[in-house]
């Protein structure tokens, strides 16, 4: 059996000579926080189990935040002129429903799943840079809640989640809220940017013995694909960010038409990052499914290679076709045309890997959990979004349809249908990983009927509303223009409303399932070690699984290593029968456990350092002070951070390490 | 962005105790002779000066060409030798690369798109 | 290698700054233009020197990589010292063109100009900041991890920045608008 040992000083052996100076001392009356329970275990955390829960339940969050904020949209458009927002309000209200859903909750809950699995997926115990995937979490947070404080302090942004200019200069948006919209995603964009190369580094350097890159999980394939799509696309948003906050805060032009500046400027900076993020944000539902979907049809995944190859060429094209969201700008026949044809290409990996997932499951035996459920129900709903997808990459039409609610159904169906419907499948089948219970199937047909019924209900109709011609981002409809008979807008926006209410309790259903499972009261078993029967190497440990993840490091032969562990091919028959359980291989990796594991320490310095961005934020916003007193909390933390070894000394806990022993081999951490 | 530039870098090292498995990055590059370098600085130090020099000699026609492949050299120069590229693991030089070239291409896309590089 | 991505990621950066340069640096009034402004003969004396101090940089990390911590830190402080005259340099420069007219907010090239180099600025105070970090730390021997590593690191970005330099001279200041 492993333990975690409690590492002596001798554990900094690369550097050298033994620590002269301890942390606690070059820290004043300061220790390192080493507890392992109560509140300080996970605000002081750099385990990635413990972050990746903490992602989940924050992007949870503000998925509500964001999905009021939809309901109150939808509830302004239930009936003729509603008064239930003002305009103002209504132009805030979308701004932050998109940017949330975005920003806030698809892509840290993405960053929840690959903070989480990726580690277990490739048999490592941690991340490459532990404190910096904290860094990152805080940093995310701290970004998040600087962006809603707006709310509070005058207004939130109203210029659309694009923000274009010059729309959403001091001119037309005087108040405070593009200003916070602008700092705030440049604060999640650092979050990004190093959760990013974190990632990238722990998957390209971090793999267990033996799995090759064409042995890696499809998940941690798609993970990784999307990791280079933020490490490239956000400093293209940093740029535009930066001089959105000139052009605001220090009087530059660069939007400014009356100075002969260039407003596309702006439309491309913003759509050559916001195309890549539009695969950022469905890329991780697609690696969900890719994992689900075999292990709920019982067969491996169809054209692994080119599920795999089909990601990287979304990933790659995904650069060159920006300018499909400028159609309607005057760019020139030449870039149009250039830009649609290469919108159209894109369809073709995305078409590639429908067909695979379809594959997969003809002749499968399917067995329709919650979780295959909601996989189905993304390959079918994504379908139709990629369709409407494909109308849009025809320039003649997307003129007809830009700036219509047909938009907006398109990109709800690739969203919702995409990456919600994904990130919801990997609740259900990871769900007694993480937390050792299984979520109640009853519960969870309720939920994804309910869900799969409103989203339809909400988003169907818009396509209707919007090839008559109702705009985008119209806070009113009257009766009067409402047109006749079936296409009459006032009838399909009540339905769209009363769908937007059936997502909203579909949702209430998951959470009532979440509290269900975890009440004090509850009667929920343990859940099984391998309830899936699933493939990959994250089930092939304890659920939730220990602080260090797997107590051997195992070596990979296959693909689909666990599989491989559980049955073998009978040579005479040709069947597959079953050899082993899940338990057996569980035990028998722990009987050859590491003696000694060492796992970094938890650390002070990620969460002042990213709570001192927010303050440098609004220093830029009130009072130039702020800036330099964020500045120099900033320095001092780097400093701290550059100068905190990444093991607690002795010294730090209390009482004293026991034994402590100064001299046994050490297990590298992974 | 001077931020990120400054946390990944402070990160960056101290966070090295962290992943013990060094075995994935080979830091074996062989170490040459500071006078090496030496030389290497002297080249492009002559480039410069031939760059500079445009400010005062015509070239002509050959002015803007010249200008963008000195550019290039030294850049690769920089980058390979002292930046190690050349010596290193070649998964560095795809990462670098690809950052490179991606911007190269989208920009001068971009800028395509403003009719840039058309003469008006 | 996780310098190696930010530095891919920093490509990007850049390069949407020179884009927007680029893009803008034609529009302005006729007396106040790159041609009329710019001191090439200074501007390339400074290029020189932080030309420069990447051989420095270099000699710091072959000296790291002995482990001679004395000639490590000698050529950290040249270094930080020779970027410092670069910063210095830039902010003459800049001092020296508001005074012919030429304010942040001026015209959409002056923006995009100071937008473009001040965040080059930025970036070599910044390695200045984290040289004379390394040379702190060299002094105290109980910095974690492998110190020849840390400063091969942080050679990396300052040659980066040097590289980027050598773009943003030939194509900002030498090729006339």
């Amino acid at each position: 059996m492993a333990i975690i040992e409690r590492p002596s000083t001798p554990a900094l052996a690369g550097s050298g000579a033994p620590a002269v100076v301890t942390p606690s001392q070059a820290y004043g009356v300061l220790k390192r926080p080493v507890s392992t329970t109560g509140w300080r275990s996970w605000v002081f955390t750099v385990d990635h189990k413990k972050l990746g829960i903490m992602y989940g339940v924050v992007a949870m969050f503000f998925f509500l935040v964001g999905g009021v904020e939809a309901l109150l949209i939808r509830l302004q458009l239930a009936g003729p002129e509603g008064t239930v927002l003002s305009a103002g309000l209504y132009n805030e209200m979308f701004t932050m429903h998109a940017t949330t859903m975005v920003f806030l909750f698809v892509m840290p809950m993405a960053a929840a799943f690959a903070n989480y699995l990726v580690p277990l997926q490739i048999g490592a115990r941690d991340v490459a840079f532990p404190r910096i995937n904290a860094f990152g979490f805080w940093c995310f947070l701290a970004g998040g809640l600087f962006l809603n404080t707006s709310w509070l302090l005058g207004g939130a942004a109203d210029g659309g989640w694009f923000m274009y200019q010059p729309n959403a200069n001091a001119l037309f948006s005087p108040s405070h809220g593009v200003d916070f919209w602008g700092l705030g995603l440049q604060i999640t964009g650092i979050a990004s940017l190093t959760g990013a190369i974190n990632l990238i580094v722990t998957i390209l350097n971090m793999r267990a013995p033996g799995m090759t890159l064409m042995k890696m999980p499809i998940f941690t394939w798609m993970i990784l694909v999307i990791q280079f799509l933020l490490v490239f696309a956000i400093p293209v948003i940093t740029v535009a960010l930066f001089l959105l906050m000139f052009q605001r805060e220090f009087g530059a032009t660069f939007f400014d038409v009356s100075a002969g500046a260039d407003p596309l400027l702006w439309q491309h900076l913003f759509w050559i990052f916001g195309h890549p993020e539009v695969y950022i944000l469905v890329l991780p539902g697609f690696g969900i499914v890719s994992e689900v979907l075999p292990v709920f049809s019982r067969k491996p995944l169809f054209g692994y290679r080119f599920v795999v190859f089909s990601g990287a060429a979304i990933g790659f094209v995904g650069w060159g076709v920006w300018a499909h969201h400028m159609f309607a700008s005057g760019l020139g026949p030449v870039s149009v045309a250039v830009f649609s044809v290469a919108t159209m290409l894109i369809a073709i990996p995305t078409g590639v890997k429908i067909v695979n997932w379809t594959l997969t499951m003809w002749g499968g035996k399917i067995w329709f959990t919650t979780s295959m459920l909601f996989a189905i129900g993304l390959v079918v709903e994504f379908t139709i979004g990629g369709l409407s997808g494909v109308t849009h990459a025809v320039a003649p039409s997307d003129t007809q349809q830009t700036d219509t609610y047909y938009i907006v159904a398109h990109f709800h169906y690739t969203i919702f249908g995409g990456a919600v419907l994904g990130l919801f499948a990997g609740f259900y089948y990871w769900w007694p990983k993480m937390f050792g219970k299984m979520l109640s199937e009853r519960l969870g047909k309720w939920n994804f009927w309910l869900m799969i019924i409103g989203m339809n209900l909400t988003f169907g109709p818009m396509h209707i509303i919007g090839l008559q011609g109702q705009p985008r981002r119209m806070m009113n409809w009257t009766e009067a223009r409402a047109g006749e008979g079936f296409f009459n807008l006032g009838f399909w926006n009540r339905v769209a409303s009363v769908g937007s209410f059936v997502i909203a309790i579909g949702v209430a259903v998951f959470l009532l399932n979440v509290w269900q499972t975890h009440k004090k009261s509850s009667k929920t078993p343990k859940a099984p070690l391998d309830p899936w029967d699933a493939r990959s190497l994250e089930w092939m440990t304890a659920s939730p699984p220990k602080e260090h993840n797997f107590d051997a490091i195992p070596t990979v032969h296959a693909l689909d290593e666990f599989f491989h562990r559980k049955y073998e091919v009978d040579h005479d028959t040709g069947e597959v029968r079953k050899v082993a359980t899940g338990e057996e291989i569980l035990a028998a990796e722990e009987a050859k456990a590491d003696k000694h594991i060492h796992l970094p320490s938890p650390s002070y310095w990620p969460i002042i350092l990213a709570f001192a961005l927010p303050l440098m934020g609004y220093g830029v916003i009130y009072n130039r002070l702020l800036i330099v007193a964020g500045g120099l909390v900033v320095l001092l933390a780097m400093f701290g951070w550059a100068l905190e070894p990444s093991v607690a000394d002795d010294s730090d806990y209390d009482p004293p390490a026991d034994g402590g022993g100064s001299n046994k081999e050490l297990a590298t951490i992974g | 962005m001077s931020t990120t530039a400054d946390h990944v870098e402070h990160g960056d090292h101290a966070d090295h105790g962290d992943h013990v498995d060094h075995a994935h990055e080979p830091h074996v590059h062989e170490h040459k002779p500071d006078s090496y370098y030496v030389k290497v600085a002297l080249i492009l130090a002559a480039i410069t000066a031939l760059e500079t020099s445009t400010y005062w000699v015509d070239f002509g026609a050959f002015f803007l060409p010249t200008l963008l492949i000195l550019m290039a050299i030294k850049f690769v120069m920089v980058a390979s030798l002292f930046m190690h590229l050349k010596g290193d693991d070649k998964i560095f030089s795809y990462l670098f690369y690809t950052g490179l070239i991606l911007a190269i291409l989208v920009y001068m896309a971009f800028l395509a798109t403003f009719r840039f590089f058309s003469p008006t | 290698m996780a310098m190696w991505l930010f530095l891919g990621s920093e490509c990007l950066l850049f390069g949407g700054l020179i884009s927007t340069y680029m893009l803008y640096r034609g529009r302005h009034p006729a007396d106040l233009g790159p041609d009329q402004i710019f001191d090439i003969p200074f501007t390339s004396v400074s290029s020189f020197v932080l030309l420069m101090s990447s051989l420095t940089m270099v000699l710091a990390v072959s000296a790291a990589a002995q482990k001679d911590d004395r000639r490590t830190n000698l050529w950290l402080t040249v270094t930080a010292l020779l970027g410092a005259t670069f910063v210095g340099g830039q902010v003459y420069e800049f001092t020296s063109f508001y005074r012919e007219g030429l304010g942040f907010t001026s015209s959409l090239f002056s923006s995009s100009f100071y937008t473009l180099t001040g965040f080059h600025g930025v970036h070599v105070t910044v390695g200045i900041i984290m040289l004379m970090a390394l040379v702190g730390i060299n002094k105290r021997s109980s910095v974690p991890g492998d110190k020849a590593e840390v400063v091969e690191l942080v050679g990396l970005y300052w040659h980066f920045v040097d590289v980027v330099w050598i773009i943003i001279f030939t194509l900002v200041y030498l090729i006339p608008s």
